[in-house]
């Protein structure tokens, strides 16, 4: 099986903001690898360095120590985002622009040829239910469609790695529901998603592995049946034992 | 793994994401109503000045030229400035940023994006302003210098680029547009006003502080060449080509060095909320 994300040895330290403190280890020496076809679920609690890992995929921040790599090019380099697509967790988009203009201008960056792009367009804005509107302006969309709009921009590509940022967050149990069917169908169709998510009932159901974070360090991973029978509880319990909740 | 992917094989820097940034710059120009409100406001200030008749005076008519040309140099800053300082703040403020960079874009790529558009954007502003400046000269004078109009609006232009790259620098320094903004209109402001008359203090200052006085002279971009309002005012004919082409490779120059240093300090800057 082949490795689509790899992380190896991976320190991130940030400046502090607290008094007689300099730095702040977001993640310590954190190894990972997510294979080809596989749903991976990036667990832990607020802080715990989940976002700082993605963002350390994506280019956004550089690592204090250790490397990254997609598809075995380095992170560093624009050409590893090109087989990615990126939802990150509650963005806006340009509200100026129609959700078709949106994604033209996204399959634009990824030079796809224009008719190539226009069958994209139609493709994601269907899968994500978003045809009707796809000559509205953003402005004027709810909280949900502009999450499934993050969903189409993520998908334009047709990628071989999603990154999804907590996708359901802030979603009503319906667009919850619709954002986890297409991630069950991108599953279906062999894609590699990584994705990070609060809600563990959700993780539970789509995800092959899981990996739980707690303080920069990854505590447990491993596939989640063989999780649940180790621990002998649910993923939740699993979880909240990991990180040290006792009640 | 094949990748899904077929219509790509490499990547290297190009213009593609250069060009598709801007549109999307261009877009949001005309979209939001800055522009046209300038531009009315513009229109509608000249023609009161038009309208008014002091002393039956045809001359009166380098009054009201002057008076547009003003109005249309403080507008176009205004356009520029905003425009520019609003466009990396905003991508952060609204996360934009982050599904951008997270595509095959890099830094540089993004910082140029961002100038063309603000800077193509500018450009159509500067055409429709300048051309209800022509109908109104044209009007009151009966004569078009079409040649000379477009040599000051190109200058224009290119003092607008030199702008816009300043503004893009402050923005990647600054996180707040406003105080970016207000920063960079006072420097730009002074440089229109004071650094013509640098030079001539210098000479008068003796030591290091004249030394001094000169090297901030050399430094800063004149801005005030391109400001060439007076000779169409007054009609004084076409500016010789050749020092035409010499302020707008300058002008290319001194865009590409304010633009490699936002690049510089964008590309050590982490992307996080």
């Amino acid at each position: 099986m082949n490795t689509v994300v790899e992380i190896h040895d991976l320190r991130v330290e940030y400046r502090s903001r607290e008094l007689g403190q300099r730095t702040k280890l977001a993640v310590d020496g954190l190894n990972l690898k997510v294979n080809s076809g596989e749903v991976f679920g990036f667990l832990g609690p607020n802080g715990a360095g989940k976002t700082t890992t993605m963002n350390v995929l994506l280019g956004f921040v550089t690592a204090t120590a250790g490397s990254a790599a997609i598809f075995g090019v380095d992170v560093h380099q624009p050409i590893a985002r090109q087989r990615i697509g990126y939802l990150p967790e509650l963005t806006y988009y340009y509200k100026f622009l129609s959700a078709e203009e949106l994604l033209r201008f996204y399959a634009k960056i990824f030079r796809i040829p224009s008719a190539e792009r226009e069958r994209r367009i139609d493709t994601v804005l269907k899968l994500v239910e978003l045809d009707a509107a796809r000559k509205r302006l953003i402005k004027t969309y709810s909280k949900g469609m502009q999450q499934r709009v993050g969903l189409a921009q993520a998908l334009i590509n047709n990628p071989d790695l999603l990154i999804l940022d907590e996708p359901t967050s802030g979603l009503d149990p319906l667009g919850r529901m619709k954002v986890r069917g297409i991630i069950q169908r991108l599953k279906e169709e062999g894609k590699t998603v990584f994705f990070s998510s609060h809600e563990l009932g959700e993780v539970e159901t789509v995800c092959d592995r899981v990996g739980i974070l707690h303080e920069g360090k990854l505590r447990v991973e491993g596939r989640v049946s063989d999780l649940v029978q180790q621990y002998q509880c649910n993923l939740e319990n699993v979880f909240l034992n990991i990180v040290g909740y006792k009640p | 793994m094949s990748s899904s992917i077929s219509w790509v094989t490499s990547r290297n820097p190009d213009a593609g994401n250069v060009f598709a940034i801007a549109g999307v710059v261009i877009k949001e120009m005309y979209r939001r109503k800055d522009f046209y409100v300038l531009l009315a406001l513009v229109v509608v200030i000249t023609l009161m000045l038009a309208s008014v008749g002091i002393f039956n005076d045809d001359r009166i008519v380098r009054y009201l030229k002057d008076g547009c040309l003003l109005l249309i140099w403080l507008s176009s800053l205004v356009i520029a400035i905003t425009t520019a300082a609003r466009q990396i703040p905003a991508e952060r403020e609204s996360r934009t940023i982050f599904p951008l960079l997270a595509k095959p874009v890099g830094r540089g790529e993004f910082v140029v994006g961002k100038f063309l558009g603000c800077w193509v954007a500018c450009g159509f502003a500067l055409v429709a302003f300048y051309f209800f400046f022509g109908m109104v000269s044209a009007s009151r004078e009966h004569t078009l210098p079409l040649l000379a109009y477009f040599q000051a609006m190109w200058l224009h232009w290119m003092c607008l680029a030199i702008v816009i790259a300043l503004v893009l620098l402050g923005s990647v320094i600054f996180t707040a547009p406003s105080s970016n903004a207000t920063i960079c209109f006072i420097i730009v402001l002074g440089i229109m006003f004071a650094s013509g008359h640098l030079n001539s203090v210098a000479v008068q200052m003796h030591g290091f502080r004249g030394g001094l006085v000169y090297a901030i002279y050399y430094a800063i971009p004149h801005l005030e060449w391109y400001d060439v309002r007076e000779l169409i005012i007054h009609n004084w004919g076409l500016i010789d080509w050749l020092a035409w082409a010499g302020a707008t490779i300058y002008a290319g120059l001194y865009s590409g060095l304010l633009l490699g240093c936002a690049w510089l300090v964008f590309q050590r800057r982490t992307v996080t909320l």
